[in-house]
């Protein structure tokens, strides 16, 4: 029996009386010192410590003393602000001004999603829009206070996790800290005593560890184990997947580009800047980054409710495309919905839009076909009502054999109400009842003013109206396979009996995705891993009483209470207390009233 | 065709029925759990204050030995575990629940708890003739997102009590308030059923919205847990310096779990259901990568989620910092489902934006 176990039982007994549950409560504990040891590093998370803020003490007279105290100044100071930075206190604040500061971007306008409610808040709000454009709120998310924050969060974050990393690895490395001297002020415990020798118990509980995958060593008297470092790794992985997202999104927002394009039916679209009609990219993007590859829209479907009150309401938007990878790869067909983008080569392929181009022909004098083409108009209702111009730019001539443009402002529903039933407004989205409104003009189109031209507004400054009989600007409803003649046999034009649908979409390609999507993987993953997992410690002493009996105690410590360390505790005591065989039932103390049952069944 | 529309339009009938049917039980456990309360408020054990002040007397024994021998049986014996709090956190134990200790009280519980579960299984049944009638996942405008968003809180609630988990303090709160959420659904909300937009075709649908009314329904949980908290903390808080609580709050808060417990328990839900948020909100990215072209445009429901989110990281981050834990640790568990909760009313009543063609 050796001297220190001897005082580690008479410790127990004297525990036994003087530890009442309010002197715990207000943790006077005499050896707390002792327990912290236990507990020390369990976690890596950045302890809370006061640093001062002047570091100068005296300045020695002259330029080189002067010097001395700035560069103990600057070094200090800077010191202190880093290790302000990156505690656990300025990550708390942080994070909480990145959630105020997303709030009015919510609440209002941004330029960013909606640049005419931008437009409309400034004309309502005269006094308020300037102060709200000097703050930066309408563009909230790129403004420079909110980038601020993030920034300094982020920077925060990497000063926090690299010496956590260092401080983790170095936790790997060591073993964890023996028992301290009373087992029973820990959070979990049990004992009992055997007849096994105290070095045989030793032996079986670091078996029995090493078998639970504890990390477990014998330290004097007892064995010290320590399981659940995945906890820390999960956190550390968590707090660097968030870096990886950071750096991906903004990447992505550096190289990306997207660009829209309208294709009819029939009509195809190679990847070029050239055949975009509209396009932006982000500042670090080069058209060469462009991924070649082509599409031909074959046919696009539409369907609609047709009864109910929800009728009108679109049911399915499908185009279905002819695609092809590369300069000139192998045709292969697909179709594309409005959830459902085409990702070809890096490049993802959206279904935005839809609307109807009727096909017109229009003829000289002479009856020479000088135009026929599909024209695309532009929808400006729910139920498809469209409106757009027809231009005739060359090859036709009045009868006086001058070339002149003709141009046409066209209106068009697909399901017309019925002459006399109200406007001229589209009663429901699918063609039934087709019907194109056309007035004519005559004179320059002015396209080659070199100002880039609304293709669907029609610029009547240079043209003249074709008058009709009554000396009024000559306009006609066409239903399909209708023509109206020009005045004084200048030609005529044809709503023909075909309707074609056109789709719009949107071409766009961000590199950093699968960053951003395996950084938000891994995220995910170290979350869990660190909010599931408890790192937890457990001693098991085994010592020889006063009495010649082997007494064993086990002790479970984790980071935070949990009902699962008891359980733990009772299983490992379990398993143990059969593999040491009980000493006799000898006049022992009753056992703890408010003692929880090992098998686990503790309050919660 | 119209057949089949007819079959829908009595499908969708049924499941209002159920709904109706389902609030009617609700209220009948509502005034249970009301009994309950009454018939446990006769006992007046004030172990609160024991265990808070007579400190000479009521601190439990250190155990020396605790193995008891069952002779004879199979049974394996197993050393006791003895658990203790923390040093600096008080010692109290839990209150005994609503019925206090009374046999009535338990009996009215009892029959509460077996009401919420009939309840919970005929809006269960509710929630997927719905489904079934509209031909599609019931998530497409408020009226059923908060039907379901209400059953799967009391899903929660009947889980955890399933799964022995000491609960039953929930009962009072969670019923009264899933009445109410029902009463907005059938009466303000109220949308007939119908097919969704194509926007809203996708399994991402299944996946997003999904999680995000399970997250929803374990926040909620949450704070519940953290309210009771904070009461009964300042409660323990009087008692320990001597104050004395009023009858009413003695009554109530007596019978509840200590402080502790409850902080304990608000703080596992949260931190269960923080992960499945972070994977809904990256879900709806990818979703509204698919949908809109980009997955991320800080339109009104994205900006609240991750606000939400932020909050709810707050909240975690605080309670790993020592001076945060407790009392401003639960603060800011509250703003944020208080920012969860404007995700997902305010957002779509107040703020327009992408998400909003969804009924309301
Ligand atoms: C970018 C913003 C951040 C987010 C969203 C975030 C989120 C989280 C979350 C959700 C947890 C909970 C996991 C757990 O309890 O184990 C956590 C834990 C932690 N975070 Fe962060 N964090 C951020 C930034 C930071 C920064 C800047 C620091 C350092 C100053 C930091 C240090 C820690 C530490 C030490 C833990 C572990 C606490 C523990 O062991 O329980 N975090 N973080």
């Amino acid at each position: 029996m050796s001297k220190t176990s001897q005082k580690q039982s008479t410790d127990v007994e004297t525990h036994q009386e003087t530890d009442p549950v309010g002197e715990r409560a207000r943790g006077a504990a005499p050896d707390e010192g002792d327990l912290d040891e236990a507990g020390s590093q369990l976690s890596t998370a950045p302890v809370e410590t006061v640093v001062p803020g002047s570091f100068g003490g005296v300045r020695a007279p002259g330029a080189a003393g002067w010097l001395a105290w700035a560069w103990r100044e600057t070094v200090g100071w800077t010191r202190w602000f880093w290790r302000q930075l990156t505690s656990m206190r300025v990550a708390l604040i942080l994070l909480f001004l990145l959630s105020l500061g997303a709030i009015p971007g919510s609440l209002i306008p941004q330029t960013g999603s909606d640049e005419l409610k931008v437009q409309d808040f400034k004309a309502a709000h005269t006094t308020l829009g300037p102060i709200y454009e000097k703050l930066g709120l309408f563009n909230v998310y790129s403004s420079v206070w909110f980038s601020a924050i993030y920034i300094l969060l982020f920077v925060s974050l990497i000063g926090c996790i690299v010496p956590r990393t260092w401080q983790f690895v170095g936790q790997l490395r060591g073993r964890p800290p023996g028992a301290p001297r009373r087992l029973t002020r820990l959070p979990a415990y049990a004992t009992w005593r055997t007849e096994a020798e105290p070095e045989q118990v030793r032996a079986a509980a670091l078996a029995l560890l090493k078998k639970r995958r504890f990390r477990a060593h014998t330290a004097g008297d007892a064995v010290a184990a320590e399981k659940g470092f995945l906890r820390e790794a999960g956190n550390l992985v968590f707090h660097i997947a968030l870096i990886v997202m950071l750096i991906a999104f903004a990447t992505g927002q550096l190289f990306k580009s997207e660009g829209g394009k309208l294709i009819l039916e029939g009509d195809g679209f190679s990847n070029t800047l050239t055949q975009y009609d509209d396009f932006k990219s982000g500042s670090l993007f080069n058209s060469d980054d462009l991924a070649p590859f082509s599409f031909q829209l074959d046919d696009f479907v539409g369907t609609f409710e047709r009864t109910g009150p929800n009728k009108g309401t679109a049911r399915t938007f499908r185009a279905d495309v002819t695609y092809s990878e590369g300069a000139d790869g192998k045709e292969k067909k697909t179709s594309i919905e409005v959830n459902k983008p085409l990702e070809i080569d890096g490049s993802k392929v959206y279904l935005i839009g839809h609307g109807y181009a009727p096909v017109v022909t229009v003829r000289d004098g002479r009856g020479k076909v000088v135009f026929q083409q599909a024209v695309p108009l532009l929808p400006i209702d729910a139920n498809i009502t469209s409106t757009g111009a027809i231009k005739v730019l060359d090859g036709y001539a009045d009868k006086n054999g001058k070339k002149e443009q003709l141009g046409f402002n066209a209106f068009f529903v697909p399901t017309f109400a019925g002459a006399g039933h109200g406007e001229m407004l589209s009663q429901f989205p699918e063609l039934d009842f087709p019907v194109l409104a056309l007035s004519a003009y005559h004179g320059s189109l002015g396209v080659d003013s070199g100002i880039p031209q609304n293709v669907y507004q029609l610029d009547t400054s240079k043209m003249k109206e074709f008058k009709d009989a009554d000396g009024e600007l000559l306009k006609k409803r066409l239903l399909p396979g209708e023509t109206m003649k020009l005045p004084d046999g200048a030609g005529s034009i044809t709503f023909e009996k075909d309707v074609k649908q056109w789709a719009t979409f949107q071409i766009s390609q961000q590199p950093g995705d699968g960053w951003a999507l395996g950084g938000a993987i891994a995220a995910i993953a170290g979350l869990a891993g660190s909010l599931f997992i408890q790192r937890r410690r457990v001693w098991v002493r085994a010592t020889t009483g006063n009495d010649g009996i082997t007494v064993v105690e086990m002790a479970g410590l984790g980071r935070s209470e949990s009902a699962k360390l008891p359980e733990e505790l009772g299983d490992l005591a379990a398993v143990l207390y059969d593999k040491t065989p009980p000493a006799p039932d000898t006049g022992e103390p009753t056992p703890d009233p408010q003692a929880v049952p090992a098998e686990g069944a503790e309050k919660q | 065709m119209t057949l089949a529309a007819a079959t829908n339009e009595n499908l969708a009938e049924i499941s209002n029925v159920l709904i109706y049917s389902a609030m009617a039980v609700y209220t009948l456990a509502f005034f249970a759990h009301i009994a309950e309360w009454i018939f446990g408020s006769r006992s007046k054990v004030s172990r609160t204050a024991a265990a808070l002040t007579d400190k000479g007397t009521a601190g439990r024994q250190a155990p020396a030995v605790t193995v008891k021998s069952k002779g004879g049986t199979a049974v394996l014996e197993r050393p006791q575990v003895v658990t203790r709090s923390a040093s600096g956190t008080r010692d109290v134990p839990d209150g005994p629940g609503a019925h206090g200790g009374d046999e009535k009280g338990d009996l009215y519980g009892r029959i509460a708890v077996s009401l919420t579960v009939l309840a919970f299984l005929v809006e269960a049944s509710g929630v997927l003739t719905r489904a079934w009638s509209v031909q599609r996942a019931p998530w497409g405008n408020m009226y059923e997102f908060n039907i379901t968003f209400s059953t799967v809180a009391v899903g929660v609630y009947v889980t955890l009590l399933a799964l022995k988990k000491n609960v039953r303090w929930l009962g009072l709160p969670l019923v009264t308030t899933v009445l109410l959420d029902l009463g907005l659904a059938v009466t303000v909300l109220y949308t007939a059923s119908d097919q969704l937009v194509p926007a809203l075709h996708s399994y991402w649908l299944w996946i997003h919205v999904s999680t995000a009314i399970l997250c929803g329904a374990v926040f909620y949980v949450g704070a519940v847990g953290t309210l009771l908290y904070l009461f009964r903390d300042s409660y323990e808080n009087k008692l320990a310096n001597g104050g004395q609580p009023g009858r009413f709050a003695t009554s109530v808060l007596e019978r509840l779990p200590a402080a502790a417990t409850l902080d304990k328990f608000s703080y596992r839900v949260n931190a269960a259901v923080f992960p499945l948020w972070t994977f809904t909100i990256i879900a709806g990215a990818i979703w509204a990568g698919d949908a809109w072209g980009r997955y991320w445009g800080w339109d009104p429901k994205e900006t609240w989620s991750f606000i939400t989110w932020v909050a709810y990281a707050c909240y975690l981050h605080a309670r790993a910092t020592a001076g945060w834990k407790g009392r401003k640790a639960a603060y800011l568990a509250l703003i944020a489902f208080g920012c969860w909760l404007f995700n997902y009313y305010g957002v779509n009543i107040f703020v327009s934006g992408k998400h909003s063609y969804a009924g309301v």
